[in-house]
């Protein structure tokens, strides 16, 4: 992995040498996340949401380790021991609103991250792998956040589990036995609540090693940049360490101040009313919604109101919500252009703009109650969801002619600066208009 | 895996050319992949209902108190039931509709026992996503259609509690149920 010219690790220290020579894990930190990894030179602020996603996904397990050794996994005290957490233990209001909040922030960035890898094409050949394990990451994150919140046992979470779980129900023929089978009762109870919990303790450790996995893939071709073009020579890049060790610091700075804000003064914000009412299996809330994460995709489920060719409209919102992050995956042959940066690609930066509008949209009317105008505007926001990455995009990818690329990282960068004359001086560059080697 | 090697000088061929080594190969992997999906059904299974939650007591309700147009909510199976006195006016309602022309076609008959047709006895859970469906206490929102209203995701019962409008499958389920006299009935 990594480039020739990329900094070699050599121990200083007589015990590191110790340690290199048997395991060599201060080589593999070293090449990772030190001055061993060359990096383009040209990343901007959207490159620090992967390392706030990591210490997003730290703030979590940390918290939630210290939460699962005051919470009850019983549907009789689950709900009196998070009070007790949050009365009682010494800071335990701490560690749950960290918790809590720390989830809002867990997606915050992960949906970032997303988006600049959807603006900047970073699902492109040859990072295709990289961009499939992230969607993995984010199925687990949405499988973990969804079961996390059942846990407090009130009356969201119970609802919210139920509602969930009934999308399974909707699968023809098998879909009610496996409703069953997830809950391991005909409504959610204490075995559903201990499951939960059994597996929202594992799946942030599974995570983590898919973290790694998505990181290994990466630091393979080596990380994209704004301009999309190839790193061409060591003037391209900069290593790791201390470069972007200190931009990320200053990243995760402001990143820890922002959620503190919302932790110490608005801790309730993002949450919902009804989840501080014990689980009630006789009443409904009035307005049953997911966390405001989930928004989106509950629009798109939501959307479908009548039947069509004999499918059932229950069935077809469940498909529909599946669909549309199944789709992700596809992402890198849905959009053929060579083309990576969206700042090279007019038109698609266009569309790229009406895409993060529908998606606030969708996330609007999933919060909103199912009443016209949003289930109107749901149906006409889905319809388009699927039309960008289904129509739209195989056709912009074909039809569109981009800007004219820069011919290297570095001339790009030099550019921006106004300073013509120093690019002839470098080797590699300038004289030799090679197209991004993409696709 | 079953390669065939036509060199075979080991004296291992047997007929059409299968080695012996090939035949142990086949059998061993296949007879641990029978006992790996043994030890999987277990594994699985174990998350299905378990004894206490299957045993799980019929219910029985007296119907005496319940005023015509009144509804009253009760559990069964730990799930919400609906236990409904129709007026000769809902019953109207319901009987008026062409049930062949219904998302689920069923007339208030088929959902209700002979002779006793103002009892409508259903489960509260909406054939949607599973929310308990409003309308069966005091000054609730009965929907368009006078029934029930299912506040999740906009699903309007009938007085039969039909499914009429909104994303919701299926009728309100009825479950088994028998009199066991004039004010009193056995559900399960």
């Amino acid at each position: 992995m990594g480039f020739p010219w990329a900094e070699q690790y050599t121990p200083k220290h007589p015990a590191m040498r110790w340690i290199d020579e048997k395991l060599p894990l201060p080589r593999l930190v070293y090449n990772s996340i030190g001055a061993g990894y060359p990096v383009p030179r040209n990343l901007n602020y959207f490159w620090n949401f992967g390392v706030l996603a990591g210490l997003a996904l730290v703030i979590q397990i940390v918290t939630g380790v210290i939460m699962a050794m005051h919470y009850g996994a019983n549907s009789l005290v689950a709900f009196q021991t998070v009070e007790h957490t949050m009365r009682d233990v010494n800071a335990g209001w701490l560690m749950r609103y960290a918790h809590a909040n720390g989830a809002s922030f867990f997606f915050i960035v992960v949906y970032l991250h997303i988006f600049r890898g959807l603006f900047y094409g970073s699902y492109k050949a040859p990072r295709e792998m990289v961009w499939l394990l992230g969607l993995v990451i984010f199925l687990l994150m949405m499988a973990t956040a969804f079961m996390g919140y059942v846990l407090p046992w009130g009356q969201m979470s119970y609802w919210g589990a139920k509602v969930i779980t009934g999308l399974f129900g909707a699968i023809p023929v098998v879909g009610e036995p496996i409703q069953t089978w997830l809950l391991g009762g005909f409504a959610p109870g204490n075995a559903s609540l201990n499951r939960f919990f059994s597996l929202h303790f594992l799946l942030p450790f599974v995570i983590a090693a898919v973290v790694i996995l998505h990181i290994w893939a990466l630091h393979i071709p080596g990380s994209s940049n704004p301009t999309g073009v190839e790193v061409k020579g060591p003037q391209d890049t900069v290593p790791f360490h201390p470069y972007y060790t200190a931009k990320d610091g200053f990243g995760a700075g402001v990143f820890l101040i922002a959620f503190a804000i919302l932790l110490f003064f608005a801790p309730n914000f993002l949450g919902h009313p009804d989840n501080y009412i014990e689980a009630n299996p006789l009443s409904t809330p009035a307005h049953i919604v997911p966390e405001w994460y989930f928004w989106p995709f509950y629009a798109i489920l939501r959307a479908f109101t009548v039947d069509f060719f004999f499918i059932p409209a229950k069935l077809l919102g469940v498909l529909a919500m599946f669909a549309s992050i199944l789709l992700l995956f596809f992402l890198p042959w849905l959009d053929t252009s060579p083309v990576r940066s969206g700042n090279y690609r007019p038109t698609f930066k266009k569309f790229f703009l009406i895409l993060l509008i529908d998606v606030a949209i969708l996330g609007y009317c999933g919060g909103a109650p199912a009443e016209e105008p949003y289930v109107m505007i749901s149906q006409i926001a889905s319809a388009y969801y699927f039309a960008h990455f289904l129509i739209i995009l195989p056709l912009i990818s074909r039809f569109e002619r981009p800007l004219p690329l820069p011919g290297s990282i570095t001339e790009s960068v030099l550019n921006r600066y106004n300073i013509k004359g120093e690019q002839d001086a470098l080797p590699g560059m300038g004289s030799d208009p090679q197209p991004s080697n993409a696709g | 895996m079953a390669s065939v090697e036509h060199t075979d000088s080991q004296g291992l061929s047997g007929e059409g050319g299968v080695r012996r080594r090939d035949f142990i190969n086949i059998a061993a992997v296949s007879f641990a992949g029978v006992g790996a999906v043994a030890v999987v059904i277990p594994l699985v299974d174990q998350m299905n209902p378990s004894a206490d939650v299957l045993a799980s007591a019929s219910t029985e309700v007296d119907l005496s108190a319940i005023q015509p147009g009144q509804a009253i909510k009760t559990t069964f199976r730990s799930q919400p039931l609906f236990v409904r006195h129709l007026t000769e006016k809902e019953i109207a309602e319901a009987d008026k509709v062409d049930a062949g022309g219904l998302r689920d076609p069923q007339t208030l008959e088929e959902r209700t026992v002979d002779g006793k047709k103002q009892w409508l006895i259903t489960m509260g859970v909406c054939t949607h996503l599973g929310c308990v469906p409003l309308g069966a206490g005091e000054g609730e929102n009965r929907g368009e259609f006078g029934g029930y209203f299912c506040p999740c995701h906009g699903s309007h019962y009938d007085t039969a509690a039909r499914i009429r409008k909104g994303p919701a499958p299926k009728n309100l389920e009825v479950p088994k149920f028998s009199f066991t006299s004039d004010t009193a009935i056995l559900v399960g």
